[in-house]
């Protein structure tokens, strides 16, 4: 028998990386890698180059920005005044205008509070108080209350009211859905089957059909003295849409917790609501943190069906705008500025979700 | 359980006490100061809001017109924009107490559907749209043309009817949506684009040249369009049917919004007097200020001047059957004494 010794050879040191320039680098890596990758890459360059111009002609090169409907014709370009002239409208629908300074506090409110929420400048409970507040306010400004003139609900349309539409909805539905997913998971067999059924009626059939059955059905069933405004049946059925979803994703997040930290806290003598409330939840909801934010861009842009039953939403006035006899034949000037208009909105949400995700688990909620 | 049976009580003597209110239609409105008077989303020439956020258009202008004779004041209106499903609904319901949007007469919704039509403020017809490029000067020629117009709707059945009736060859193109036809009876898909001919006109306003399009002259189906209310309160419906009734008759009679003023002074014609309150009290039959007229034609004018500032200004409609009756019109306003 023969001991071997084996020493330590290091391996051959690798060459320094050869200078590149940072562009043509990161071009050769991502876009042409491989022949497939340099595939790829052509026949998408293609693709955009046939229609990328002619899109940027029509929106910027013999676009009109100042004049009228005339100088937008002979123009032939996208018809930037006709957005600009349609824009209260736009905003706040057929609200009286002499009111507009309202809903625009409103709008600076909103602006500023997610500002501050994005930036981590407020916390805690004033965090969920703020947000609380906001929408009585809104409602508070909007309609009128405390002397100011009153504002029917009839007459509230716009991005004024998806947003409000999309932000009560989210407001009210993520506590109810937090509340429901707990009855499905720890309630007693008769809240169980409750929460179920609510949850699994309203998952099963379209949003459509529930707005459909707030609007046109209820006042069939209803006393005809009993009128419930429209805006609040279809509020009401947005939200019990909205969280019954809402459940299911935080259904989820609380079936993720191991049933070791209830047990533990509950053997420290925590009593069973506070384990729930302060053990649990949190944890919970920090899981299901992306799927949560989906939802609520989800609600908002689901609130652009409520113009089947007659509520000019921001989406309605685009559509009304673009049939106004002054300035027919621009509808597809107003489709990009709802897209934008849209994708900004959704953009950010999905920006603040992610700074969320970013905070870390360490971080307080 | 004795404070949950009081609020019960409260709730139930509330519901009865709203009930109480619910008498007639005329005194809710009188009550609530406004008229709740349900349009739609967005027609153009008929309803839509304009960049200042008012309502406009023929439909809406009949809301002003009765809101004038009922509370005195045109500006009194409450617009609920409804949705095509709501519009019968909404007011049978009691949540308007008028819809006028652009609704067709029927047999079925009148009877059957708890609504009860008052007067045609508009006679709409499906009509048809070519190029004026192919010198098609009536829908008889359209033989061997495509004709573009939307799925599921009676437009199909009216065209293959006047197809086999007038001996063409007509190939249908048909799309899903209206704005999907259009366009590809603009991109040339199509000889021809049909569909109710006041949308043909707003189609034909919204092209880059609306005069390389013309709208042909046939008018192949019937559709009146009326305001409706609901069914059972016959005071109610007197008053929008006269309403529209008086609208017509100004234009008769040569009643304008500029002229009225003087012509209740002035006008030696019995039948304006009996109209504008001179003499007798007309306005008295259907529970209105003997003025009621003069309310109406000196807030909206009257429904030639309705028609044209809605409708021929903007879309390039003409009067075509809409106009009276002694013009070789169809519309015939009921005499009013």
């Amino acid at each position: 028998m023969q001991e071997t010794t084996v020493t330590f050879q290091p391996t051959e040191p690798r060459p320094a990386p050869v200078h590149q320039t940072k562009a043509i680098a990161w071009l050769r890596s991502n876009l042409f890698g491989s022949w497939f990758d340099t595939l790829v890459t052509l026949a998408l360059t293609g693709l955009l180059l046939s229609f990328v111009p002619d899109l940027i002609r029509w929106l910027f090169v013999t676009a009109t920005f100042q004049g009228d409907d005339t100088v937008c014709r002979e123009n032939g370009g996208a018809c930037w005044p006709f957005i600009i002239e349609k824009f209260q409208v736009l905003m706040i629908g057929v609200y009286p205008q002499d009111l507009a300074w309202r809903p625009a506090i409103c709008a600076i409110a909103l602006v500023v509070l997610a500002w501050l929420t994005y930036w981590d400048r407020i916390r805690g409970v004033a965090l969920i108080v703020a947000w609380a507040v906001l929408p009585i306010f809104a409602l508070i400004m909007i309609g009128g209350a405390f002397g100011m003139q009153e504002v029917d609900q009839s007459v509230w349309g716009g991005l004024m009211l998806s947003i409000m539409l999309a932000l009560v909805g989210v407001i009210v539905s993520i506590p109810l859905g937090i509340l429901l997913a707990l009855g499905r998971h720890y309630g007693s067999p008769a809240i169980k089957v409750l929460c179920v059924t609510f949850i699994e009626l309203l998952r099963g059939v379209p949003l459509i059909t529930i707005l459909f059955m707030a609007s046109v059905m209820m006042p069939l069933f209803l006393p005809p003295e009993l009128v419930i405004n429209n805006l609040l049946r279809i509020q009401i059925g947005l939200i019990m849409f909205s969280s019954a979803y809402m459940a299911e994703v935080v259904r989820g997040g609380l079936q993720a917790i191991p049933k070791g930290q209830s047990e533990a806290s509950l053997s420290l003598g925590v009593s069973p609501v506070y384990t729930v409330a302060f053990i649990i939840v949190p944890q919970a909801l920090r899981h299901v943190l992306p799927p949560l934010i989906g939802r609520c861009i989800a609600l908002f842009k689901d609130t652009s069906l409520v113009i089947i039953v007659g509520l000019l939403d921001f989406l309605g006035m685009i559509k009304s705008a673009a049939l106004d006899t002054d300035w027919l034949g621009f509808q597809a000037e107003a489709y990009v500025f709802a897209a934008l208009v849209y994708w900004l909105i959704c953009y950010s949400l999905s920006l603040y979700g992610r700074q969320l995700e970013k905070r870390g688990p360490n971080a307080r909620t | 359980m004795r404070e949950s049976t009081k609020l019960a009580a409260v709730t139930v003597a509330a519901l009865l006490g709203v009930g109480a209110a619910g008498a007639g239609t005329l005194e809710d409105v009188r009550e609530a100061g406004e008229l709740a008077c349900g349009v739609s989303e967005g027609v153009p020439g008929f309803s839509n809001p304009n960049s200042d956020g008012v309502w406009e258009g023929l439909d809406a202008d009949v809301c002003r017109a009765v809101a004038a004779a009922v509370l005195g004041d045109a500006d009194a209106v409450r617009f609920v924009p409804l949705a095509s499903k709501q519009k019968v609904l909404a007011v049978s319901s009691g949540q308007v107490d008028l819809t006028s949007r652009t609704t067709t007469w029927t047999m079925k919704r009148d009877s059957a559907e708890g609504v009860d039509f008052t007067a045609v403020v508009y006679y709409d017809g499906q009509g048809f749209m070519t190029s004026a490029a192919a010198g098609i000067s009536s829908a008889t020629e359209l033989n061997e043309a495509t004709v573009c117009l939307t799925t599921g709707t009676t437009t199909e059945l009216n065209l293959a009817d006047f197809a086999r009736a007038n001996n063409l060859t007509l190939e249908p193109v048909v799309f899903e949506g209206k704005r999907e036809a259009v366009e590809a009876y603009a991109s040339g898909r199509c000889d021809a684009l049909t569909t109710d001919s006041s949308q043909l006109a707003a189609f034909r306003a919204g092209f880059a040249d609306p005069s390389e399009h013309m709208i042909l002259p046939e008018v192949i189906s019937k559709e009146p369009l009326a305001p409706l209310v609901a069914h059972g309160d016959n005071q109610w419906k007197d008053i929008v049917t006269w309403v529209v009734y008086g609208l017509i008759t100004a234009e008769e009679f040569g009643v304008t919004q500029a002229n009225v003023a003087d012509m209740a002074a002035n006008s030696g014609n019995p039948a304006v007097q009996r109209m504008l309150g001179a003499t007798g009290d007309t306005g008295g039959f259907i529970g209105l200020d003997s003025t009621w007229m003069v309310d109406v034609l000196s807030a909206v004018g009257n429904y030639g001047e309705i028609y044209d500032r809605n409708l021929t200004s903007t879309l390039g409609l003409e009067r075509g059957v809409n106009a009276q009756w002694n013009e070789g019109g169809l519309l015939y306003a009921m005499p009013i004494r």
